[in-house]
């Protein structure tokens, strides 16, 4: 039985506040960790398969062109190689986010250097990977193919544009104004499980495992791109190694997978390579930000405008959305706002964790630092000063607004110095110290979701979707949601995730994960304690459940009566997203030292404070934003890809030359969780957060850099060699 | 990876004859190599597995000097007391390498046989004429931020990637070879690795069938040892700039300033000149400029690694600065 739920309008009934086990928010360990950390959690490319074959992608040596010939017999007599599979539906992209389609396919039409051609497919792995090498490809190259986004001219994405009042005028009016150009670099989701698939083909079905985020979509894009109806198609993704908007989409390897599979009647599995991986799947564009803040003489905007160039691939959607949270964070009723797409034939541009404000908040907040130091107020009391009534655009409410708390509460508890003060304030021997902050802003999403939950005779709870966990702790909190629900001990909840012959949850992207799955499991929770209730003769509103029996000692075995009981929760977002502006919100605070000799910069210490909605669980949300403030710190100093200037090819495509911040580079962080309950969120009041706690950090840190050795930097990541090229002689 | 031979060396002769030919290789931790032969950069047809040879003693020389045997792990070398306390700076440097995990397998003879990271290099479906000779440096017009200021050509502008070596150099160390003959030679590690010139497939001297059998420091000369690896990320980065150094000061003034640098060329880089402008001066920032003229005096960038002539200049002024307190 499915029960459907669509949000229409806000709940302030909070129910799960109602509920009586007690395990909503408790910091629960996460119910998979053991298996992962002994390794016995399968990933995608370990599942046992006998007979299976293994595929190795070959990869375009041209920037763009077209494939004329691909010598198939420079390979196949060598030993162990199957066959060269050049099929027309190889896909040569990933799917984006959400896209619910095939993404690019014709293979021998190569738009950027390094695309998928072919899979050539051996016995071992060792010898599928030299025949890849060894592969004779004809290629008819295009020259002049624009590498550079300065290269073209970029076209304008007119959903994004806002002209309000006259900016100008309130720039030559103001009191105190700011124009200023930030740049931000190409980043890597750099997920450490590489893009895995094992595919199977029984003459009728396809099933396979792969990495994947959003199954639910996933599996349309996959039958869409193999030509199959979806019911003959089966993806599985019990564990994912990291995800970060790597894995939203279909990517090459599942799809070449399967077409091999299909074709030689016999599984394939195709793992790539960590140069594949980065040089294939996404990136995250770089950016070109400039910013136009003018304010009155006590500090109060009067005019915004963030105007943004980035770049993809012509034929995709995706535009790094970097004035996302632009549009709503600060006041000023003179506005413009601008998003330009350059098309270039760099890899793919999209998703990696939080798309827009990652790049587009540390601009923003490191502007926002220029005025405040140029006006001469505390930079926490330039923010409060400017915190909107309403939307400023739409004039729409915002369902809830934890800014002011998170600035103050943070500011608080890090110790923050209201100054004033210059910098180069503190030097400890040969490093300057100094501290800085920002705002955190990131959009709430919340996409459709299923979820069925079955309360089994011996008093047990199933709970089945679709739905994956790429490492969040969606297990966790899903078995707490329906532990709190129906009064179980969450070791009494069996979650199981990641297998599309579940109901459809909503797939775990844009921070979105927790709260609609979460929501469908406990719409499927409230049609099970009605009839729980109505079979107990207690009314749902007062019927209390904890650790299987009723307030007056029923117990669930003898309420089911020897027998199952399921419903599927239907969650639907509804109207609500139309009459609201929900946002997570937060404040970053950092410490720096910065070497007065060499421009290294190391982190002290750091503190997040983060209003997001319900915390489902302390420990994993906690996680998620520790997670997320080391993005932070990469995004600040040291995270970069680097294209080559006349192929486009990215070269630095490893771990050793792709530069995540490894623990030496993270000091003990702070999180501090401000609670709240905002109605409009979803029926369980949470919202996301996997991806707040980079929104706006790396500024914290460039500020810091700022207050600590007068470096005003510009440009992110802020590598030694940018310190010591902006840095004030001693 | 290419189908090869794999041979267990038993003794040092056995791997010497393993290694003879062209396209024979020896491995020892292979944290290098393995990642090269996956990519095909390396294509060995055979390879001698030189683990179980017995070259992994570290031990006192009759001189009062340390011999390390080639197999001698990073690790072990680290943390060898000795090491720690006559030769701090190498210790420094080591641990200043790579992480753990690679350090427990790298081995003292691999470590010096390290190949560059150049991007261009490592992708062989772009030009390098170190992997293919004739086929271009991709990195001279591309992304060459890592890469050389000093001693480069036309032909190579790549960088020797590793630590060890910077501080062997600076203690004027010697490496021990033994060849196919089974002649024995030793050369100073300052002569082991080569500038690129016109023959950039060369890294250093070793001629096939050549196998390090050990590092050779000479007995302790005390001072102030350290070593300055200047990178983004504070481990597991290779140095865009490192500095190696081995400073006395008696009466206020220099007596001895063994200087060696990393990142800024095609090999541990040592300028006599420099340790004979500093000694018997006292220390100043004029004196710490005049060194690092010397230094830099031909150092030349390719636009994106420009910076690493500032940098070198100002971490020469911070080792020495530091240095000179310590020392004084």
């Amino acid at each position: 039985m499915s029960v459907h739920f669509k949000q229409d309008e806000p709940d302030t009934s909070n129910r799960l506040d109602d509920m009586k086990q007690g395990v909503i928010g408790a910091p629960l360990p996460r119910v998979e960790g053991m298996a992962k950390v002994t390794g016995t959690a399968p990933y995608a490319a370990e599942y046992p398969v006998e007979n299976c074959a293994e595929g190795v992608l070959v990869t375009s040596t041209i920037t763009r062109g077209e494939v004329t010939r691909i010598d198939k017999d420079s390979v196949l007599s060598m030993p162990g190689v199957i066959a060269v599979i050049d099929d027309e539906r190889l896909i040569t992209r990933p799917a984006q986010g959400t896209a619910n389609e095939a993404p690019q396919q014709k293979p021998k039409s190569v738009s950027y250097w390094g695309q998928p051609i072919a899979l050539v497919v051996a016995e071992t792995f060792e010898q599928a990977r030299d025949a890849a090498k060894h592969l004779k490809v004809e290629y008819r190259e295009d020259e002049g193919a624009p590498l550079s986004p300065d290269a073209v001219e970029p076209e304008e994405q007119e959903g994004e544009t806002v002209h309000q009042g006259d900016l100008a005028h309130a720039m030559a009016q103001a009191a105190h104004s700011v124009d200023v150009t930030f740049t931000t670099k190409g980043h890597s989701s750099a997920a450490m499980e590489p893009h895995a698939a094992i595919a199977q083909w029984d003459g009728e079905c396809l099933t396979v495992h792969a990495s994947l985020q959003m199954l639910n979509y996933n599996i349309t894009e996959l039958a869409d791109a193999v030509g199959l109806a979806e019911s003959k198609v089966r993806l599985i993704s019990r564990f994912v190694g990291g995800g970060f908007g790597s894995k939203l989409g279909i990517s090459e390897d599942v799809v070449s997978a399967s077409l091999a599979a299909m074709q030689l009647g016999r599984p394939v599995r195709v793992v790539l390579s960590r140069q594949q991986v980065l040089q294939c799947i996404m990136r995250r564009s770089e950016t070109t930000q400039r910013f136009r803040l003018a304010a009155d003489e006590n500090g109060r905007l009067t005019g915004f405008g963030h105007e943004a160039l980035v770049s993809n691939l012509p034929g995709e959607s995706f535009a790094e959305p970097v004035l996302q949270s632009s549009h709503f964070l600060y006041a000023g009723q003179n506005r413009e706002l601008m998003l330009k797409l350059a098309r270039i034939h760099r890899m793919t541009a999209g998703s990696v964790r939080a798309p827009g404000e990652a790049v587009g908040m540390p601009a923003l907040e490191g502007a926002m630092d220029v005025l405040a130091r140029k006006i001469g107020i505390d930079p926490v009391e330039l923010r409060l000063r400017n915190i909107p009534e309403d939307n400023p655009e739409e004039g729409l409410p915002f369902s809830s607004h934890k800014l002011a708390e998170c600035l103050r509460q943070g500011a608080e508890a890090f110790g923050w110095d209201p100054g004033p003060r210059k910098p180069r304030h503190t030097r400890e021997g040969e490093w300057w110290v100094g501290t800085g902050m920002a705002s955190a802003a990131r959009v709430h999403n919340v996409g459709e979701a299923r979820a069925r939950v079955t309360l089994k005779a011996d008093g047990t709870a199933l709970v089945e979707t679709d739905m994956t966990d790429i490492g969040t702790g969606t297990y966790t909190i899903l078995a707490q949601i329906a532990g709190e629900m129906l009064g179980l001990d969450p070791d009494k909840v069996l979650v199981e995730l990641g297998d599309t012959r579940h109901p459809r949850g909503s797939g775990s992207g844009g921070s979105w994960g927790a709260a609609s799955t979460g929501s469908a499991v406990y719409v499927a929770c409230t049609a099970l304690r009605e009839e729980l209730a109505r079979r107990a003769g207690i009314a749902e509103d007062e019927l209390d459940l904890s650790n299987g029996r009723t307030q007056t000692g029923q117990t669930l075995t003898d309420l089911l009566g020897g027998k199952d009981m399921a419903r599927e929760g239907h969650y639907e977002p509804g109207d609500i997203a139309a009459d609201f502006t929900a946002s997570g919100f937060g404040a970053f605070f950092a410490q720096v030292r910065v070497n007065r000799f060499t421009g290294e910069t190391r982190v002290d210490r750091m503190l997040g404070a983060f209003g997001f909605g319900r915390v489902l669980n302390h420990k994993t949300a906690r996680s998620q934003c520790i997670g997320g403030i080391t993005w932070s710190i990469g995004a600040a100093l040291t995270e970069a890809l680097e294209f080559d200037p006349r192929d486009g090819h990215l070269v630095n495509c490893d771990l050793a030359e792709y530069h995540v911040p490894v623990n030496r580079d993270v000091p003990d962080l702070e999180v501090l969780m401000v609670e709240e309950r905002d109605p409009a969120a979803s029926p369980i009041q949470a919202k996301g957060i996997g991806e707040l706690g980079m929104c706006g950090g790396a500024a914290a840190i460039g500020n810091a850099i700022f207050d600590a050795s007068g470096a005003r930097i510009f440009d992110y990541p802020m590598t030694p060699d940018r310190v010591l090229a902006t840095m004030p002689v001693d | 990876m290419r189908p090869f031979q794999y041979d267990r060396a038993r003794t040092l002769t056995d791997a010497v004859q393993i290694t003879q030919g062209e396209d024979a290789m020896a491995i020892a931790g292979g944290t290098n190599l393995l990642d090269l032969m996956k990519l095909q950069v390396e294509t060995p047809g055979k390879l001698a597995d030189i683990n179980r040879v017995g070259l992994g003693e570290i031990a006192d020389t009759d001189g009062g000097g340390l011999r390390i045997g080639a197999l001698a792990t990073n690790t072990a070398t680290a943390v060898h007391p000795r090491v720690r306390a006559d030769y701090p700076v190498l210790s420094r440097a080591i641990l200043a390498g790579a992480t753990q995990q690679l350090r427990n397998k790298a081995t003292t003879g691999g470590n010096l046989c390290q190949r560059t990271r150049c991007y261009y290099f490592m992708n062989i479906d772009q030009p390098c004429n170190k992997r293919e000779p004739g086929s271009g440096c991709g990195a001279l017009d591309g992304i060459a931020k890592l890469h050389a200021v000093l001693g480069a050509s036309g032909e190579c502008i790549a960088t020797y990637p590793g630590d060890m070596a910077v501080a062997l150099s600076a203690l004027d160390a010697s490496v021990e070879i033994t060849g196919s003959d089974g002649m024995e030679r030793t050369i100073p590690v300052r002569d082991f690795h080569c500038l690129p010139g016109d023959t950039p497939w060369r890294d250093n001297v070793l001629e096939p069938g050549e196998i390090i059998t050990a590092v050779t420091l000479p007995a302790p000369v005390g001072g102030t040892q350290l070593y300055r690896k200047v990178r983004e990320r504070s481990s597991y980065a290779f140095a865009l700039v490192s500095v190696a150094a081995i400073v006395e000061m008696q009466d206020g003034v220099f007596t001895r300033a063994d200087l060696s640098f990393g990142g800024l060329a095609h090999k541990p880089w040592h300028d006599p000149r420099i340790a004979q402008a500093l000694v018997g001066n006292a220390p100043s920032a004029q004196l710490f400029d005049r060194a690092a003229d010397i230094l830099l005096e031909e150092a030349q960038g390719h636009g994106e690694n420009d910076f690493k002539i500032p940098l070198a200049r100002r971490t020469l002024h911070a080792v020495l600065e530091q240095a000179s307190e310590n020392a004084a």
